[in-house]
């Protein structure tokens, strides 16, 4: 079993397994095997096709967190060029869950936050598997301010399990970081465009995720609570996490039913760890073009319709008095 | 069984085992924190803290605002707002059935009651969570309620308070609910732009998407005494760290002397301390505007965005 595949990705891995020893076959013996590779490169397209046509809300909470996905800084070296990365709060300490900094979209010079995950267990460490602690949300809000005062139009790219549940992150102050930025977010002069590229783990995602814009990835997911944390509080078991997703309705086919996406960022056949190179060119597309957008309005209206916008969430009834 | 009840009539003695356990309504009650019977008109004179051992315990929305603002000019606002089940969630049980049990258990629409009203004489909006409406979370209601609270201020310029008691974000709700954070969080931006006061009141407990939001954003940020204030739950971050967690952690006293909130009040002393801070923070108000015109014309800023020349793209 290849544990960089998902269980229902098995079948897949198995037929892909097969191909690469064929081809070493056919490399080796310098022999012509080609019509057998083919059709085995065919049945694996099918095979993968069937599968991610029928993908459950489960599954695609796996693949948001799949551990060959592509981070922020995959993207900052394939969407972005020039990136200066920016680091600390100036109060506490740098925190490496979320990576910031001045980067270029294009032309466009632009201010990048993301959180960011380990790819080995020493990274992801170190990255605290991309958990932010308060530095990490205030280094967020320090470089925002700076982008406001440059005119640079802020990109975030979340990925996060959560905030991190720890001693020191509760000592100094988790729920105040978090609360700042939402708050501050909400009114800070400059385009905002977020984009939900894994796991958009609750408050923890959140805190970087007010703005003008909210874009996700095909096959992320975005909750108030993981499901594995909802099913062990509502159903007191956390194998119940497969009901809990479902009945969150946490992927973009969801959100977006529940109206509150702008777009959702195409994924190339078998997941963005499949083909990052795809992604990458999908997700540079459309942050390109609602940059450009929001460039277009002047910054009173943005500003007027980001507030309208946030106060629109919600659903209620109200009887007539 | 003893034998006793067994002699009993059948319907007496449902009855009777029924009641086992349950608190009794009545004449006394017991401080869950230092296990006094204590004497429920004693209590309720008392602000229902313990007088044995100053344990304040938990109160209802109601209670709250009652305790809280003069008994005159108390108008509610929002009382007519009312959940509903966009997701159609289902877990052990729905979603709306929850709601349906939790509406009848406190007779409130659901967990946040607002109200304008006036302390010592002065104007004032209060919105108070109710705890025992599913834990206190915050779904669509309450956060419609708070901004229209907010609105309210905003409106006739007086100071907001917010009593909070939450466990948190309502599951049930997923997205919207989590939204709310956004939502209560960017409205107080506009009682900060009109210069009036908003003080957060925390209260046993306040947790989560609430702690991380409006509560945490007071200009003034107050606690009750021993109230467990934080953003994750204590059992959460035993099991992420796993150590014991330090004496007192994410209690008020824990909090002050870690910089997060400014000062403990206690309940018997609240409508005094808040009413006199109000009216220290909005003398300023009274002060005549525009008297002085600067010498030097005022730098002129440039519109704050990214033209399409600059954009280039």
């Amino acid at each position: 079993m290849d544990l960089n595949f998902l269980d229902f990705e098995q079948p897949i891995a198995e037929l892909e397994a097969k191909i690469q020893e064929l081809r070493n076959v056919e490399f080796d013996n310098n022999i012509d095997i080609s019509d057998a590779l083919k059709q085995l490169e065919d049945r694996s397209l099918a095979l993968t096709e069937s599968i991610f046509t029928n993908l459950s809300d489960w599954q695609i909470s796996q693949l948001s967190r799949h551990p060959g996905r592509p981070y922020t800084l995959d993207y900052l070296d394939s969407i972005f060029t020039d990136f200066h990365e920016l680091h600390g709060d100036r109060a506490y300490a740098d925190d490496p869950a979320i990576v910031c900094g001045l980067a270029r979209l294009d032309d466009q010079p632009v201010m990048v936050i993301g959180h960011q995950k380990g790819r080995d267990t020493k990274e992801k460490i170190y990255r605290n598997f991309g958990m932010p602690r308060p530095e990490g949300y205030r280094k967020a809000l320090r470089v925002m301010k700076m982008a406001e005062r440059f005119k640079l139009p802020i990109i975030c790219l979340i990925d996060t399990p959560g905030a991190y549940p720890g001693i020191g992150a509760e000592e100094r102050g988790q729920s105040e970081a978090i609360a700042r930025n939402l708050f501050e977010m909400a009114k800070l002069k400059t385009p905002i465009i977020c984009t939900i590229i894994g796991e958009g783990g609750s408050g923890g995602a959140l805190a970087i995720g007010v703005g003008d814009r909210l874009l996700m990835l095909e096959y992320s997911t975005y909750s108030v609570i993981s499901p594995e944390g909802c099913a062990s509080i509502l159903w007191k078991s956390a194998d119940k996490s497969q009901l809990a997703a479902e009945a969150m309705g946490i992927t973009s086919d969801r959100i977006r039913e529940q109206g509150f996406l702008d777009e959702v960022v195409r994924e190339p056949l078998g997941g963005a760890h499949r083909n990052f190179h795809a992604v990458a060119l999908n997700l540079k597309d459309a942050l390109g073009r609602h940059v450009r957008d929001l460039a277009r309005q002047p910054l009173d209206e943005l500003l007027e319709k980001r507030y309208q916008r946030i106060m629109s969430f919600g659903v209620f009834a109200e009887e007539a008095k | 069984m003893s034998w006793f009840e067994k002699l009993l009539p059948s319907t007496i003695r449902t009855e009777a085992s029924n009641k086992k356990g349950a608190v009794p309504e009545g004449l006394w009650n017991k401080c869950p924190s230092c296990n006094a019977i204590l004497y429920n008109s004693e209590l309720e004179k008392n602000f229902n803290v313990c007088p044995k051992c100053e344990h304040h315990m938990r109160i209802s929305a109601r209670t709250r605002l009652n305790m809280f603002l003069d008994e005159n000019g108390r108008e509610e606002i929002g009382k007519n707002v009312k959940p509903i089940d966009p997701l159609k969630f289902k877990d052990s049980k729905k979603y709306k059935d929850r709601i349906t049990q939790a509406q009848k258990q406190t007779k409130e629409n659901d967990a946040l009651v607002v109200m304008k009203g006036q302390l010592k004489g002065q104007d004032i909006v209060v919105a108070a969570f109710d705890f025992s409406f599913m834990g206190g979370s915050m779904g669509s209601v309450v956060g419609e309620k708070f901004v229209r609270g907010v609105n309210k201020s905003l409106e006739i310029g007086a100071p907001f308070v917010v009593f909070t008691a939450s466990g948190g974000a309502r599951m049930q709700e997923s997205l919207f609910s989590l939204f709310q954070m956004a939502k209560t969080s960017a409205a107080l931006t506009k009682l900060s732009e009109a210069g009036l006061p908003y003080v957060s009141f925390m209260t046993d407990p306040t947790m989560g998407g609430v702690s991380a939001s409006l509560a945490m954003l007071g200009d003034l940020n107050v606690a009750e005494p021993n109230a467990l204030i934080g953003f994750a739950g204590p059992r959460v971050i035993e099991q992420t760290v796993r150590e014991k967690l330090p004496e007192g952690f994410q209690r008020s006293e824990f909090l002050q002397e870690h910089g997060a909130i400014d000062m403990i009040i206690d309940r018997r002393q609240m409508r005094e301390e808040i009413g006199s801070v109000l009216s220290l923070l909005m003398a300023g108000r009274a002060r005549p505007r525009s008297a002085y015109k600067p010498e030097f014309p005022a730098v002129k800023i440039q519109p704050n965005t990214v033209t399409e020349q600059d954009a280039n793209l």
